[in-house]
C-alpha cells in the first residue's frame, strides 16, 4: 500500500498541535517520527488510526482496494488494548477474529516473542514489558500492511528490542510499512525521520504536555 | 463480518463471567430491590400484588445500571476500543455486539428470573408470566439506551453517576409501557396486547436510534 499525508492539521481542544504535516510512505518503507514530548507523535497516529479528527489536511492510501485506512493498519500504543482477565492466547485469538486476515496462530506468535508460556496465562499475572510483547504479538496474528507503532520499545528489554527490529525488517521485506513514533532510534535500516516541531500558532509553553 | 460481531460477543461473555465481571452481580442486585419492598411496606399481600410488576419493573431498570457504566469505558481505557476502530466492521456492529452482550448478560437472566423473583411480591401465576414477558420485551430497549449514556460517558472517569442522571429519564417511556402491558394481564380495561405492542416498538426504535447514536459518541469523543 502507499500513504500519503498532505499538509496535515491537528487541533486539541482548541489548541494547535501541528500543522503542514506531509509526508509519503510506500511498500517497504519505514518513518521514524520523532519531536519533543507533546509534540503531536501520538496525536499524529491517532488521526491515522482513525481514533481523531485532522483538523485540515489530506491523507490518501492507494493499492489497497477497497479497504479504508483504519482497516489496513495496525496500531500498538501506550494502551495495549488487551483485557486482564482474559489469557494471552484468548486476547490473541480475539484479535484475529475481530480484525480478520488470519496470518500466525497465536501460540506461534507468542513463540516468536519468547512467550510461548504465557500463551495460557491471564494477562494481569504479566509484566508491562511482557504485556507489551503480547500486543506485539497481535502484528503476526492479522497480516495488515501498515504498523503505526508508538513508543514500541517503552517496557521492552534489549532481547525484545532486537527482536522486534527483527519483525520490522521481515516486514518491510515482505512490503509492508512501519511508522513509529519513538525516542530512540529502532534499529531501522533506512527510515526515513519526520520531525514534528512546535506549530507557530502554538508557542512551547502554551502546549500541555503529554496528551497521548 | 459476522465472525468479527461473534468473536465481540463471545469475548463480552468470557469477561463477565471473568473475576471483575458483572455476570451475576446485576441478577443479585435485581433480587435485593425486589426482596426489600416487602420489608419496608409490611406484609400486605393485596397491595403487594396489586404493585408487585411495577416493583419488577424498576428494579429491573436499576439493575439495567449495573455495569452499565463499564460497557465502553473498559475499552476506551485498555485501548481495545481503538482496536475496534480498526476492526473491518463499522462501529455501529461493534456498539450492536456490546449491547447484545449487555442483555445476555444482564436483561435475559433478569426476564428469566422474574417469576421466580414474583413470588417475593405476592403475584399471581398470570401476573408473573407477563411480568416475565414485558420484561423480555422491555429490557433491550434499557440496554440500547443506557449504551448511549455509556458511550457518552466512556472517556469520563467514575461517569457511572453521570450515566445514570442522563439514561433514566430516556428510560421513563419503557418503564410505563412495561408496567402498564404487566398490569393488564391481571385485569384492567386495556388489553394486554396493546400496551405490549408499545414496548415493542420502543425497544425497536431504542435498537436503531441507540446504535447509532452510541457509536456516533464513541467516533469523535472530542
Amino acid at each position: 500500500m502507499r500513504l500519503s499525508v498532505d499538509n496535515l492539521a491537528c487541533r486539541r481542544s482548541g489548541r494547535r498541535i501541528f500543522s503542514n504535516l506531509s509526508f509519503a510512505v510506500g511498500p517497504g518503507d519505514a518513518l521514524a517520527i520523532t519531536g519533543r514530548n507533546g509534540a503531536g507523535k501520538s496525536s499524529l497516529l491517532a488521526i491515522l488510526s482513525g481514533r481523531l479528527r485532522a483538523d485540515a489536511g489530506r491523507i490518501a492510501v492507494a493499492e489497497v482496494g477497497e479497504a479504508s485506512l483504519p482497516e489496513c493498519l495496525h496500531a500498538v500504543g501506550h494502551r495495549d488494548g488487551l483485557k486482564s482477565a482474559l489469557t494471552a492466547g484468548e486476547n490473541l485469538l480475539f484479535a484475529q477474529r475481530l480484525l480478520g486476515a488470519p496470518r500466525l496462530d497465536p501460540r506461534d506468535a507468542l513463540e516468536r516473542l519468547g512467550l510461548g508460556h504465557a500463551h495460557d496465562l491471564p494477562v494481569a499475572y504479566l509484566s508491562a514489558g511482557q504485556r507489551r510483547r503480547v500486543a506485539l504479538a497481535r502484528l503476526l496474528v492479522c497480516a495488515r500492511p501498515l504498523w503505526l507503532l508508538d513508543e514500541p520499545t517503552a517496557a521492552l528489554d534489549t532481547a525484545s528490542q532486537a527482536v522486534l527490529a527483527e519483525l520490522m525488517e521481515g516486514h518491510r521485506a515482505g512490503g509492508g510499512l512501519v511508522i513509529a513514533a519513538t525516542h530512540q532510534s529502532l534499529g531501522l535500516a533506512g527510515a526515513a525521520e519526520l520531525r514534528i516541531e512546535a506549530s507557530a500558532a502554538a508557542p512551547l509553553a502554551d502546549v500541555p504536555e503529554d496528551w497521548a | 463480518m459476522i465472525r468479527a460481531v461473534l468473536a465481540l460477543i463471545a469475548r463480552d461473555l468470557r469477561l463477565a463471567g471473568r473475576v471483575g465481571g458483572s455476570g451475576a452481580l446485576s441478577l443479585v442486585f435485581f433480587l435485593m430491590i425486589v426482596a426489600l419492598v416487602p420489608f419496608a411496606l409490611g406484609p400486605d399481600l393485596n397491595l403487594l400484588s396489586r404493585i408487585g410488576p411495577a416493583i419488577l419493573w424498576l428494579a429491573a431498570v436499576l439493575s439495567t445500571l449495573i455495569g452499565l457504566d463499564r460497557l465502553f469505558q473498559a475499552d476506551e481505557e485498555d485501548g481495545s476500543l481503538d482496536l475496534m476502530t480498526a476492526a473491518p466492521v463499522p462501529l455501529e456492529l461493534v456498539v450492536l455486539a456490546k449491547v447484545t452482550a449487555h442483555w445476555l448478560t444482564t436483561g435475559l437472566p433478569l426476564a428469566l428470573a422474574a417469576p421466580l423473583f414474583g413470588l417475593l411480591v405476592a403475584l399471581d401465576g398470570t401476573a408473573m408470566g407477563a411480568s416475565a414477558l414485558t420484561l423480555l420485551a422491555g429490557t433491550p430497549a434499557l440496554s440500547f439506551i443506557g449504551a448511549v449514556g455509556a458511550a457518552l460517558t466512556a472517556s469520563i472517569r467514575r461517569g457511572g453517576l453521570i450515566l445514570a442522571v442522563l439514561v433514566l429519564p430516556l428510560m421513563i417511556p419503557t418503564l410505563i409501557f412495561g408496567v402498564s402491558a404487566a398490569q393488564a394481564a391481571s385485569g384492567g380495561t386495556v388489553p394486554f396486547l396493546v400496551p405490549l405492542a408499545v414496548l415493542g416498538a420502543l425497544t425497536l426504535i431504542a435498537a436503531v436510534v441507540g446504535t447509532l447514536a452510541a457509536a456516533a459518541a464513541l467516533r469523535w469523543p472530542e
